[in-house]
């Protein structure tokens, strides 16, 4: 898939450092290898529009985004509930596809399923490529 | 690696608003510059952060840097939080 992680919160790098040593390296090998950013006072999360002020952090925001530098996807979570990784891989995978073939993938696409070819032919005839149920296997 | 050198305070740029084009007429009033809101299918708004890199240390990361690549940028509450 070939993706860069970049984490971001609104912590300083100091105590990023912290949380690779002391907990992040005991929940993987080594630590993780992506970078851990810095975003004080929230500015980028602004932009983002994951700022919290409130709380004065940044909420669970995260953004796929192609090589040419444009958002595809992004998905905004409050506090207490987590991603699900699974789905993040699934979407990055449907982009890649999506700009390597030109074709589209229908609701419920996994790799290796049927995508559509959008066009003049497809018009009307959708429901003999793809039903309801396909959505849910 | 080389032996580490940072001070207490690292600037680091922020959100970056993007350059205006040169041949845009010159208005009398001084505008600031406008920053992009993050939305599906435009630019992603460039920014510059201090980081902490494993194997690195500290560096500055700047968005624009992964140009050519595909980033899956995510925010988090905070370091030593539950979820």
């Amino acid at each position: 898939m070939n993706v860069e992680v970049l984490a971001v919160s609104t912590d300083s790098r100091f105590t990023h450092k912290m949380w690779q040593e002391h907990e992040l390296s005991k929940m993987v090998e080594g630590g993780v290898p992506f970078p851990l950013l810095s975003d004080g006072g929230g500015r980028i999360g602004a932009v983002y529009g994951v700022y919290e002020e409130a709380a004065g952090v940044d909420i669970r925001g995260r953004f796929i985004i192609d090589p040419n530098g444009v958002i595809l996807g992004m998905e905004v979570l409050t506090p207490e509930v987590g991603r699900n990784v699974s789905e993040l891989f699934r979407q990055i995978q449907a982009y890649q596809h999506v700009q390597a073939t030109g074709e589209v993938t229908p609701s419920g696409w996994q790799p290796g399923k049927p995508t559509l070819t959008p066009g003049p032919d497809l018009v009307g005839k959708v429901w003999q490529q793809w039903q309801p149920k396909m959505a849910f296997e | 690696m080389a032996k580490e050198k940072d001070s207490c305070v690292q600037p680091a740029g922020g959100p970056i608003a993007p350059k205006t084009a040169e041949s845009q007429p010159k208005t009398t009033v001084q505008e600031e510059p406008r920053m992009n809101i993050a939305r599906v299918g435009h630019e992603a708004p460039d920014f510059e952060a201090s980081a902490y890199v494993k194997d690195v240390g500290f560096k500055n990361v700047k968005l624009s840097d992964y140009r050519g690549k595909w980033v899956a940028l995510c925010f988090y509450p905070g370091d030593f939080t539950f979820v």
